[in-house]
């Protein structure tokens, strides 16, 4: 099969920018929680320095946060990680529905500053596929920047992975403006190429206001 | 002197605001352009801190919408970025030098905060 790799690297290099900018922007707002604690805690020293009393408590509430921001830059540079080895093979043995909540990890900031939130839906047990990991995140990220575009008054995007015959599936639902959504344009150029280079299909269902994107089980032959 | 701080990181806008009353400086907070619009309407602030990357609103348009309720605030943008892109619309929005990229310095912040504030008060 020809891919039509002009436009799949094109929009690879500009997906990859995006997520890295954003991850970026969301690791400088850790630091500078971490920031801001850190100088409270040593402007309560320095005021206890002076002699002026201060309550514990005082000490415990900067240190806790600063502990919670550690944690939230640690899992940020986990989703970074998987999301950079995610080109290291052409084909990966991979859980959809795993995907599906690094995809939504990264996209969260984006989701929130169009005031969206994405909702996932957990699976009731794996969903493998044998496929492109950085394609595949590409195109989920299309179809979710896409879907969030229609989430309406309800501004919540619904994001399922499920098994089906032969292959798997993502779900997002609850369009609520799926209807009244310009869908000539989509999908376009770039989500076409995607979606030839994944053997994946992509099919909108107004009515039912959802949006589902299939896979085979196995990407390549 | 009474700032408005806004950004929709709860735990930075709070701890900031904590830090400056320390300073004795009064700072109210919110976490979205809409409480921050609400904060506008029942009190006077002297220097608006604005985060650039405001959901919903944005910074900029959130700078326009309190500007048009206290046309004499004065304003600061934070940016997690300090791109190129960011630094040019914010120079167009704001006098010369009101753009701190996170992490904020608080020394250099309550500086920025009282040249602005001088400038304010020696205008005509």
């Amino acid at each position: 099969m020809s891919w039509n790799w002009e436009v799949i690297g094109e929009t690879g290099l500009q997906f990859f920018g995006k997520m890295s900018a954003s991850i970026s922007h969301e690791i400088k707002n850790v630091m500078a929680i971490i920031n801001e604690n850190a100088g409270l805690l040593e402007d309560l020293t320095v005021m206890a320095e002076k002699g002026m009393p201060i309550d514990p408590q005082r000490w415990k509430a900067p240190a806790s946060r600063i502990m919670k921001q550690i944690q939230r830059g640690d899992d940020i540079i986990k989703g970074m990680n998987r999301f950079a080895h995610s080109v290291d093979e052409p084909l990966r043995q991979m859980d959809l529905s795993d995907t599906l909540a690094l995809m939504g990890a990264l996209s969260d900031r984006f989701a929130a500053m169009r005031g969206v939130t994405l909702v996932l839906e957990s699976a009731s047990s794996p969903v493998p596929v044998l496929t492109n990991a950085f394609i595949l995140q590409n195109l989920i990220w299309l179809c979710l920047d896409f879907a969030m575009g229609c989430a309406g008054a309800s501004k919540t995007v619904f994001l399922k992975a499920e098994k089906r015959e032969g292959g798997a599936k993502i779900r997002f639902s609850k369009l609520q403006d799926l209807a009244k959504a310009e869908t000539g344009s989509f999908p376009g150029e770039r989500e076409r190429a995607l979606l030839q280079a994944l053997k994946a299909d992509l099919v909108i269902y107004k009515e039912m206001k959802e949006l589902h994107l299939t896979f085979p089980v196995q990407a390549e032959g | 002197m009474k700032i408005l701080l806004v950004d929709d990181e709860y735990e930075l806008v709070s701890t900031l605001a904590e830090r400056l009353s320390l300073r004795g400086i009064q700072a109210d907070w919110a976490i979205s352009g809409e409480e921050a619009m609400r904060l506008a309407e029942k009190n006077t602030y002297d220097v608006a801190v604005l985060d650039v990357k405001i959901p919903r609103l944005g910074g900029l348009e959130l700078k326009r919408r309190l500007q048009s309720e206290q046309a004499v605030l004065k304003f600061i943008f934070m940016t997690g970025h300090g791109s190129e892109e960011d630094f040019r619309s914010c120079s167009a929005e704001t006098a010369d030098g009101c753009y701190l990229v996170k992490p904020v310095n608080i020394e250099e912040l309550i500086q920025k905060m009282n040249e602005l504030v001088k400038v304010s008060e020696v205008s005509p």
